[in-house]
Formats: structure tokens, sequence, C-alpha cells
């Protein structure tokens, strides 16, 4: 269980989030919904003790996470970060592999079974014939997919993603959002920050929503997402899209 | 995959054999073969044992560890162009060494000098990079940049100030000179030292690839690593820079040779890296002492000289 308590966050002199109490229980998933700017990636890193909060707590399992060690934070909570150094030399396998450095890092024996691990997630999101393909020459979106894939290699009971879909064309978004469901449904905790309320709607048991200056509210997918929230949280007004809207079935 | 590693392994005593068969007297084969096995010709033997060996491994030292710290430097501070150089240690050797060769100081001054003058780089740099604020690649590199470009400010006025009879010696030392190399083993246990250290490293390097936040978030004690790889590669640039000057291009070129050949673990790379930087600097030195013999020519020109048109061949073959 990966508890908030009390939760302040800011950054450049703006405060994104102010006394958030949250906590996020096993076989949940949830979405992180807000505008540009709104704290998304702030809350992302702070649950995943990247960057301390301005106040209250982030703890597992009653434990702050400032306690741990990192090895072991390693092994409980994975992180998918919105940007990374494309700067990587070898091949897909080889980068999905990192993702086994927190439970076998062993520079001389092999690991087979890692690398069997790996192909299956490489399968899992649709690049089943690439793991020998030089991992730069990947698109933008293969490359997001094999990085969900080193994250989901990583095998952490809780997995935090910062806009795990972002270059996904529409198939492959609800192909990794079933795949999270999937990780959820396993028992995992997951939470994604997302700019799709569809995507959200369809596959997120719940949502947090991050408002400007501050404020969030959270709750049931089906109790946050409403048209009248949407509004106020994009600021803008919605409609329904007609018949050029879809979602893959 | 597996031919790069074994022929740069095979390079190594490959490449030192050439360092011992070839010089400014010719030996044949049986007498080189005697004065090995200690047998024979005096003379020959004290070529072979007392000048060419201590030369070859002295050269090979210093190569691997330029290459060591040239692989380190590069991945800790995300720059492909970062070389030992950077780090203002060669700058504020070359300053030191220069001052003693002015002063007119014997050989043991001038090292000692040289140390002072490294040291006091390292120092500023550790000092100004690793701040409260942590680890910044960009305040490393700016303050090594600086650094550098300060020492050579003062190597400039002491070379326009020198009488003009030192002016040639102090040239060699700036381009790289292993000629007064002395006593190779000091640097060869801090070559073991500091590849062993890093190797134990080289599983976390490669997460530290991803970035920092990455690599902590994968259970990379970051701080740790980068203070470890940092140390490494600043020790092993001061010992590089004691024995032979500021050889450039070896700590550039040489890890871009293996990672364009297709190793890019660090476990792989970093060893490989010292093997390679060795093997080519005993090369370049075997060419710089024969080549124009009995005068000596400076082996930076050689290393740059062969390392320029490799590099520039594997980066066209880039895709």
């Amino acid at each position: 269980m990966l508890e908030a308590a009390g939760l302040g966050l800011s950054a450049g002199g703006r405060e994104l989030v102010r006394a958030l109490d949250l906590s996020l229980a096993p076989g949940a998933f949830w979405s992180l919904l807000g505008r540009n700017g709104a704290g998304k990636t702030s809350l992302v890193l702070a649950l995943a003790g990247l960057r301390s909060p301005q106040a209250g707590t982030v703890a597992l399992d009653g434990v702050a996470l400032a306690a741990h060690s990192r090895g072991e934070l390693a092994r409980r909570i994975a992180v998918l970060l919105q940007d990374e150094e494309p700067d990587f030399w070898g091949s897909v396998l080889d980068y999905v592999m990192l993702g086994r450095y927190p439970r076998s890092r062993s520079a001389w024996s092999r690991d087979e079974e890692g690398a069997a691990a790996a192909r299956h997630r490489l399968a899992e999101l649709d690049l089943a014939d690439r793991d020998a393909q030089t991992y730069r020459t990947l698109s933008g979106g293969e490359r997001q997919r094999a990085r969900i894939a080193q994250l989901l290699l990583q095998d952490a009971d809780i997995l935090l993603l910062d806009e795990p879909l972002q270059h996904l064309d529409l198939n492959h978004q609800a192909q990794v959002m079933r795949t999270l469901s999937r990780c959820a449904s396993g028992g995992k905790t997951v939470l994604a920050a997302l700019h799709e309320p569809g995507h959200a709607a369809r596959h997120c048991d719940f949502a947090v929503l991050l408002y400007d200056a501050g404020r969030a509210s959270l709750g049931r997918s089906s109790d946050m997402l409403t048209q009248a929230n949407l509004e106020a949280l994009y600021q803008c007004r919605l409609e329904a899209a007609g018949t050029g809207s879809f979602l893959p079935s | 995959m597996k031919t790069v590693p074994v022929l740069v392994v095979a390079l190594v005593p490959a490449s030192l054999a050439l360092a011992i068969a070839f010089g400014s007297v010719d030996l044949g084969p049986a007498q080189l073969a005697d004065a090995l096995l200690f047998r024979g010709d005096e003379i020959a033997r004290e070529i072979v044992w007392g000048v060419r060996a201590p030369r070859a491994l002295a050269a090979f030292a210093c190569g691997g560890l330029l290459a060591l710290a040239g692989a380190l430097l590069q991945v800790l501070l995300r720059n492909p162009l970062a070389d030992p150089a950077i780090l203002g240690v060669s700058g504020g050797a070359a300053a030191g060494a220069l001052a003693a060769m002015l002063l007119g100081v014997g050989a043991a001054g001038l090292n000692l000098a040289a140390l002072a003058g490294a040291s006091i780089a390292a120092g500023a740099v550790f000092a100004f990079s690793l701040g409260r604020s942590g680890w910044n690649p960009y305040r490393v590199l700016l303050t090594g940049v600086a650094l550098a470009s300060g020492f050579g400010a003062l190597v400039g006025l002491m070379l326009s100030l020198a009488p003009s009879a030192q002016v040639q010696g102090m040239l060699f030392w700036l381009l790289g000179d292993l000629s007064p190399a002395a006593d190779p083993s000091v640097a060869l246990v801090v070559l073991a030292a500091c590849a062993a250290l890093a190797f134990s490293q080289s599983a976390a390097l490669d997460v530290l690839i991803l970035g920092e936040d990455k690599a902590r978030s994968l259970g990379v004690a970051v701080a740790r690593l980068q203070a470890i790889a940092f140390g490494c590669a600043t020790l092993a640039t001061v010992a590089a820079v004691l024995l032979g000057g500021s050889i450039g291009f070896v700590g550039l070129v040489v890890p871009h040779l293996l990672r364009l050949s297709g190793i890019h673990r660090h476990g792989a790379l970093l060893p490989l890296s010292a093997c390679l930087g060795g093997s080519l600097l005993a090369l370049a030195d075997t060419l710089a002492r024969t080549a124009a013999a009995p005068a000596e020519l400076p082996v930076g020109v050689l290393t740059a000289a062969i390392g320029v048109p490799v590099l520039l061949f594997l980066l066209g073959r880039l895709r």
C-alpha cells in the first residue's frame, strides 16, 4: 500500500498540490488527470520517492519512502518517466533488460530467465520481432512501448506511469491500457498520468483530478469523469464528438 | 559481436611484442629471443629489459588509463566529447611541469610540480562541481573547461617567457612524450585498481545512461556511483599525465571506437577500453621511436594521426 498524507508540492514558486491524502491499494488502477503544468509529473515523482515533497509524507506499507533503501524501493515501485535521454547504443532487448537491474546484476553470467521474460514483455507490447534491432532506430511510439516493456520487466507491485500513452497510435494506446488493466487485476497497484479521459473512463477504477492552484479531487472514475468535472478541469466547454470519435473495442 | 573483444584482447600481447622488438637499435630475432630469456649478449638484454620493456609498459599503462578515464567521463557527463583533458587535470599538470622546467628543478621536482598542478585542478573541479545542490554534469563540464583554459593561458605565458633552449622540451611535454618515463609500475597498479573498481560498477553505469532519476528508480545509488566513477577517472588521468604528459585523443577516441564496433555495455566497454587504449599507445610510441630514428617524435602527434582517420571512418559507417 502506497500512501500520501498531507502532501504539498510546488515547483518554480507555484503551488501544485496542497494537503493531498491519497492511498493506492493493491489491485486498483488509477488515472491522474490535469491540465499541462497542473503537477501530474511532480506528483508521480513524489510518489516514487524521486522528489521530496514540500509538505507531508509518502509511505510504503506504513514506512516513509526515505527510510527504504533504493534497492528495496526498486523492487517494489517502478516508474515510467515522461522524458528520457534516447542515448542508448544497444539493442531493444539490451534496453528492456535494464529493467532487471534491481533483481539480477551479475556482470558475468547471462540472465537467461530475464531474457525470456523480456522477450515475453516485448511480444505483449507488439515488439516481438524487434529484440535484436538497435534501440535508437525505433520510432517514437515503438520506443515508448519498449520503455513500458522495461518497466513491466522490473516486476514491481506498484507501477507509476507519467503519460504512458504519449506517441502511441490509437490501437497501441488501447493495448497499453489493457496491459496495465491486467496488471491491476493481477494485484498490482497502477497509477497513470493521462491526457485521455476516454481511456481513463474505460479502463481505470479511480481517478485523481488535479486542478490549478493546488486543488485536487479523487474518487471512482464513474463519479469523477463527468462532463461538468472535465469542463472545470480543462477549463473549456466539451461536447460529444459525434461519429468522429472512436475508442478501440 | 564476439570478434571485436577477441581482437582487442589479442592486440595487447601483439602490441607489446612489437614495442619490444623494434627500436633505434636493430636486434635480430635470435638476439631478441635470447635477451627475453635473460641469455646471451648483455647489451641486448639491457636494451630489451632495461629500456624497451619499461617503455612499452609505460605506454600501455598511459593509454589504458586515458581510455578508461575517457569512457567513464563520457557516461558520467553524458557528453560524447568528454575526455580526460576536460577535467582540467592535464592543464594543471602541464602548468606545474612547465613552471618546474622554467625554474630549472630536476626530474623529481618536475614530477612533484606536475602532481601538485594536477591535484589543484582535480580538487577545484571536485569542490565546484559537487556543491551542496549535488552533481550537475553541466557545472562539472564548464568548471573543467574553464580551468583548462585558465591553465592553457598560464602555459602560453610560460612558453613565451621561457628561454628558447627550453621551449622544445616544453613542447614535447605538452604534446605528450613518453621518453622520460622511467618506472611504469605505479601507473600499472593504478590502472589495475581503477579498472577493477570501475568494472565493479559497470552494471550500474549501464543503467545510468537512462538518466539519473530512472537510475535511482531502478535502485542505483546515483550520488555514490558518480563519486566513485569521477574519482576513478580523475586518479587515472593524474597517473597517466604524470607518466606521459598531455597525450591527447586516446581518451576521447578509444571508447568511441569500441561503441561504434558494437560494444556498449560497460562490463565490456571499460576493460576493453583499457586494453585498446594501452595497445594503441604502445604501437604509437613504437612508431614515434622508430619512424625518424634516432630522433623521437612526440607520441601525441601520432595518436592523433592514427585516431582521427579511424574515428572518421567509423563515424561515416554509423547508421
